[in-house]
């Protein structure tokens, strides 16, 4: 067995402990409707295309800022 | 775009944080439940604006010693990058206490407006905004620069005594860290935090603050494209 497929090997059984875990757990109250029928990734969505407007428009200041700079010298 | 490989780490990292945040598996905590998602952005907040502070102190500092006038001006827009993301902290603070210790603990208002790291973080936060208030108290620019830089020394070590001391010898913070609980920095000792929230709270601190950053060194080259006939006159002693 090579390394790389032992690493994955020892990977998937550890993700395996963790969900079995994840399901001793339930009893306390957490948002796992929203987790099965897949909203939660809307709202991932939502502030990934906030965060990503956020930072072009941050990214086009700089720009600007940068060809000011050039002018400058 | 100067040197902007720390900038798109940056970008990669909230990416992360977003994603990793609201995905990734986190601890089933009575109370808190989903809201413990919060430390990835209310938290890293705080510790964003600890590291902008201690950037601007570091710049107090060498103004101090070498009188340049570039370094009042990084000391004052790192100020007021780490004054924006304590603002922030503190209102997203305010939102997730209306949930977790309001609603769900029975807490009164009047009890959770006596927590004491509410109170001396406010106190923290109105020291540096005194701050911007002596500088702009100044016409003179060598003094503003000169009594500002100590000043900013004083409120970088205000600001750990009533952040990071005072609700921590006082009875009654909920916050972690407080008396009664384990005590000492529950973010950064490895036996108190969740290996789970570990591995997007970092990434999640380090994305916040080299934004924080970011912002801060577009303000900086601002000034420094203003002030350039300022800049040039005076000489470096």
């Amino acid at each position: 067995m090579k390394t790389s497929s032992k690493i994955i090997t020892v990977f998937l059984l550890m993700l395996c402990l963790t969900t079995s875990l994840f399901a001793q757990q339930t009893d306390v109250e957490m948002a796992d409707t929203m987790r099965s029928n897949g909203k939660i990734y809307i709202v991932v969505a939502v502030c990934l295309t906030i965060l990503a407007g956020l930072f072009f428009y941050v990214w086009r200041i700089d720009r600007k800022l940068s060809e000011i700079e050039k002018q400058e010298q | 775009m100067t040197k902007s490989w720390w900038k798109i780490t940056s970008f990669v990292l909230l990416i992360y944080t977003v994603t990793g945040g609201f995905l990734l598996d986190v601890p089933r905590l009575p109370i808190l439940n989903e809201t413990i998602r919060n430390l990835y952005f209310h938290v890293a907040m705080w510790f964003a604006m600890t590291i902008l502070f201690s950037i601007s102190f570091f710049y107090s500092i060498r103004y101090l010693r070498r009188f340049d006038l570039r370094d009042d001006i990084f000391a004052r827009h790192f100020a007021s990058a780490g004054c924006l993301f304590g603002i922030l902290g503190y209102i997203t603070g305010f939102i997730w206490v209306s949930v977790t210790w309001v609603a769900d603990q029975g807490q009164s208002l009047s009890g959770v407006i006596r927590e004491p790291k509410l109170i001396f973080a406010a106190i923290g936060l109105l020291i540096y905004g005194a701050y911007f208030v002596l500088r702009g108290s100044f016409t003179d620019i060598d003094k503003r620069a000169k009594t500002s830089a100590v000043y900013s020394i004083f409120a970088y070590v205000m600001l750990f005594v009533t952040m990071f001391i005072i609700p921590r010898i006082v009875e009654g913070s909920l916050h972690p860290g407080g008396k009664g609980g384990q005590g000492g920095n529950p973010a950064l000792n490895f036996k108190d935090i969740d290996s789970r929230l570990r591995m997007v709270f970092y990434p999640a601190v380090l994305g916040w603050t080299l934004l924080g950053v970011w912002i801060a060194t577009l303000r900086i080259r601002t000034q420094l494209i203003t002030d350039k006939p300022l800049l040039h006159t005076t000489h470096k002693n």
